[in-house]
């Protein structure tokens, strides 16, 4: 009986899924309710969930619940602890979600939600949530070994070696980006800045209160700081609209940048107790927080969606990025359909903390598509608001200029009206001078959660209250990032050179660590510089960076998956993976060489340096780059672009050559050649309890 | 309802999931639960000794943020 209602239960539910999306994708030119993509979504997800995922558990991988995990294996109560399967969907969920499922969809927003909806929803189901179960599995039945050692295990050292190298590549990018995302927020937004900085003083009072008040007391502190906080958004306001405070905290991008720079370097050396840890905890909090304030806030408001389906940048002549559907949009949504950074924490804490093998299906699956949908949130949210306030966000000033009267004459040549009144309004409901150029996903998606958030909880001046508040969450885990990112980038650079001098690897050693430190900050401090100074609007080039970089890691686990497919015998199911893994590899490498050898100069890194070249040795000056010294600029970044490029389809086509290496072994194989751990059975007695 | 009496489970199951819930927020923050670990050490390793909640709780803030660990997704 109770098979039978699950039954009619999953058929109603693909009905609905059915029904929902044939409303998204044939009303066209009119506007539809944002709740058809949450419930066309929802229902996809379930039904992906338990179709899909289950044939995964069941046949591909053979999941044994009598299989004793790491965590029961190794149990210390530390590091290696069985957990209840919702508390560490709680923890794994957390680890994954971040900044990047938000920016990407709205950034992608600029085709119109539709191609946006169809990617994030098809992309989770088939590849983003079978690479983070699939690593999941791969990780605990050996053991909980990280991304890299798993490579290097199943393909050899060198492929280990290529692996890890790629890891520290894209460590940069995301640090370089997330950090231009904050740039970009903060940049001219007094109460933006002021708020960011009074985190610093609220984190370290927590830090101090739970190293020497009462130690370890998470919870009440969290709550002080988030108290602390919402005062200082509101503090913030007042501080703005000081003739004499609201000066002092106007910062151009560029100080800002120097300003991040700094910081890097200075919060990466502080012990972690003072700083990071109890920021941590609040943008853990605030993250988790505010998505779920998000989802209730769409299911309450039921906001309409003014951006069309489908816009005529589909044809790859977009303001906010250049390129087509194929390849850019799956480079651009990034995280939140498939994302490569999953794969580290499916193999580094996560698997360590499994009780059962039967629970990686709930975790490893259901986790990405929990994080698919927060992407699906933050695409409704910039799909609400006006398209011509969108594009008069997002879109760089050498596209659109930079006065109200132009960028809105120019937006509405598009076909997306739009008055200077209605952008100034928009600007000074949210507290803000100006909301031009403000391209980096925050501050749009910002405005949307602000519109919702106000419509829930309506008031006078709290359209800025909210609109900062989103500001400050997106900023305070990006920060988080920044600091921790720099450690472990510090961490990775001091291994790697010390290989050729073994003193940098000693990290008890200040002169080692600073050095170290110094080093990653300036590799990301000169990517983050170049991106804000660009003529061009640095988000058009390092965001597809940022998204190549993701979207190859992810064909690196998926590649890893299918060579262990293969390795345990299971060819007939290795398309489960094979399949993403090609679709990826085909976009990365496609996108890849689009940036470098495309002729058009707005698109491909070579030909733009070959025409600013041209220009500096006739004495031109071309536009975007106002003074010779800009132009000078443009053909270098054009090049460091071009090679960072470059050694991504390097990395990609290593990993893709010794893959088929190892499965051509495989195959000649009669025997299973993988490196799992023996079976050990379960003693049911030790989950227990959970 | 009629005159039945509230089962003694259902505040069990109250007092239970307030318990995953901080069980879940510490976990995310990287502080495992510490009565497990005390009930782990007493029955697997009665000779060792336990370490304290505060002296419990440094040792994996470290675990977590030293050596480059803890950076998260994007």
């Amino acid at each position: 009986m109770k098979t039978m209602l699950g039954r009619l239960f999953f058929l109603l539910l693909s009905v609905a899924g059915a029904i929902s999306l044939g409303v998204i994708a044939l009303r066209r030119g009119e506007q539809i309710n944002a709740l058809w993509i949450v419930v066309a979504a929802t229902s996809i997800f379930l039904v992906a969930y338990r179709c899909y995922a289950r044939f995964i558990a069941n046949k591909v991988m053979g999941l044994d619940g009598t299989r004793a995990t790491p965590a029961v294996l190794n149990n210390d109560g530390l590091d290696y602890v069985p957990t209840n399967k919702h508390v560490l969907f709680g923890h794994h969920f957390a680890a994954i979600a971040g900044a990047g499922p938000l920016v990407g969809p709205v950034l992608a927003a600029q085709l119109g939600y539709l191609p946006s909806v169809l990617w994030l929803v098809v992309g989770a189901a088939l590849a983003g949530a079978v690479q983070d179960f699939m690593i999941l599995f791969i990780s605990s039945r050996r053991n909980g070994r990280s991304l890299g050692e798993l490579v290097r295990e199943e393909m050899g050292p060198v492929a280990g070696v290529i692996a890890l190298f790629g890891a520290f590549l894209i460590m940069i990018i995301i640090l370089a980006v997330l950090a231009m995302v904050v740039v970009k927020a903060l940049a001219a937004s007094p109460w933006g800045m002021f708020t960011v900085v009074a985190t610093m003083p609220i984190a370290i009072l927590m830090g101090l209160y739970m190293r020497h008040v009462r130690p370890g007391r998470i919870g009440e502190v969290s709550l002080a700081g988030l108290v602390l906080l919402l005062l200082s958004i509101w503090a913030g306001g007042h501080v703005a609209a000081d003739p004499v405070w609201g000066p002092a905290f106007t910062f151009t991008d560029v100080q800002i940048t120097w300003m991040l720079i700094g910081y890097g370097f200075v919060a990466s050396v502080l012990p972690v107790w003072l700083l990071l840890a109890p920021r941590d905890y609040l943008s853990t909090f605030l993250k988790i927080g505010t998505i779920l304030a998000l989802a209730l806030g769409i299911l309450f408001v039921m906001p309409e969606l003014k951006m069309p389906a489908l816009t005529q940048f589909a044809d790859g002549s977009g303001p906010v990025w250049k390129g087509g559907i194929f390849p850019f949009l799956f480079i651009t949504i990034a995280c939140g359909a498939v994302s490569g950074f999953h794969a580290l924490i499916s193999s580094g804490t996560t698997p360590k903390l499994l009780a059962n093998e039967q629970h990686a299906r709930y975790i490893g699956y259901g986790g990405m598509l929990a994080e698919s949908f927060v992407a699906i949130m933050a695409l409704v949210a910039a799909s609400i608001i006006e398209p011509g306030v969108y594009f008069a966000m997002n879109s760089p000033a050498a596209v659109v200029g930079s006065d109200v009267f132009g960028v809105a004459a120019q937006v509405s040549s598009w076909g997306f009206t739009i008055t200077p009144e209605q952008l100034q309004a928009v600007a000074h409901d949210i507290g803000e001078t100006s909301i031009l150029a403000r391209a980096g996903g925050a501050p749009t998606l910002a405005v949307g959660i602000a519109q919702i958030l106000h419509s829930v909880l309506p008031g006078e001046n709290m359209m800025a209250f909210w609109y900062h508040f989103a500001i400050l969450f997106e900023a305070l885990f990006i920060l988080t990032a920044v600091d921790a990112g720099t450690r472990a980038g510090r961490f990775m650079l001091q291994d790697l050179l010390g290989n050729y001098v073994p003193a940098l690897r000693r990290t008890d050693s200040w002169t080692a660590n600073l050095i170290g430190t110094a080093g990653c900050v300036a590799l990301w401090g000169y990517l983050l510089h170049q991106g804000v100074t660009d003529p061009f609007g640095g988000v058009q080039t390092l965001w597809p960076l940022f998204g190549i970089s993701n979207q190859m890691l992810a064909g690196i686990a998926l590649m890893l998956s299918t060579v262990v497919l293969f390795k345990m015998k299971r060819d007939r199911y290795a398309w489960v993976c094979m399949v993403p893994a090609a679709w990826l590899l085909v976009c990365t490498t496609a996108a890849g060489l689009i940036k470098i050898f495309d002729g058009d100069p707005a698109q491909g890194f070579l030909a733009q340096a070959r025409r600013f070249r041209n220009g500096i040795d006739a004495g031109k000056i071309l536009a975007p780059a106002t003074t010779e010294g800009q132009m000078h600029q443009i053909v270098t970044n054009a090049y460091v672009n071009a090679g960072l490029t470059l050694l991504f389809l390097f990395v990609v086509l290593g990993i893709l050559a010794y893959s088929v290496k190892a499965i051509l072994a495989a195959r000649r194989n009669p025997q299973r050649s993988d490196r799992e751990t023996a079976y050990t059975v379960l003693d049911p007695q030790q989950i227990a309890n959970l | 309802m009629g005159t039945a009496l509230v089962p003694i489970e259902y505040y069990r199951a109250h007092k239970r999931l307030w318990r995953r819930m901080v069980q879940a927020a510490r976990l995310c923050c990287g502080v495992p639960d510490y009565d497990n670990y005390v009930r782990h050490m007493l029955e697997k390793h009665p000779d060792r000794e336990v370490m304290s909640y505060p002296v419990f709780f440094r040792e994996r803030q470290e675990a977590r943020f030293g050596g480059g660990k803890g950076f998260r997704c994007c």
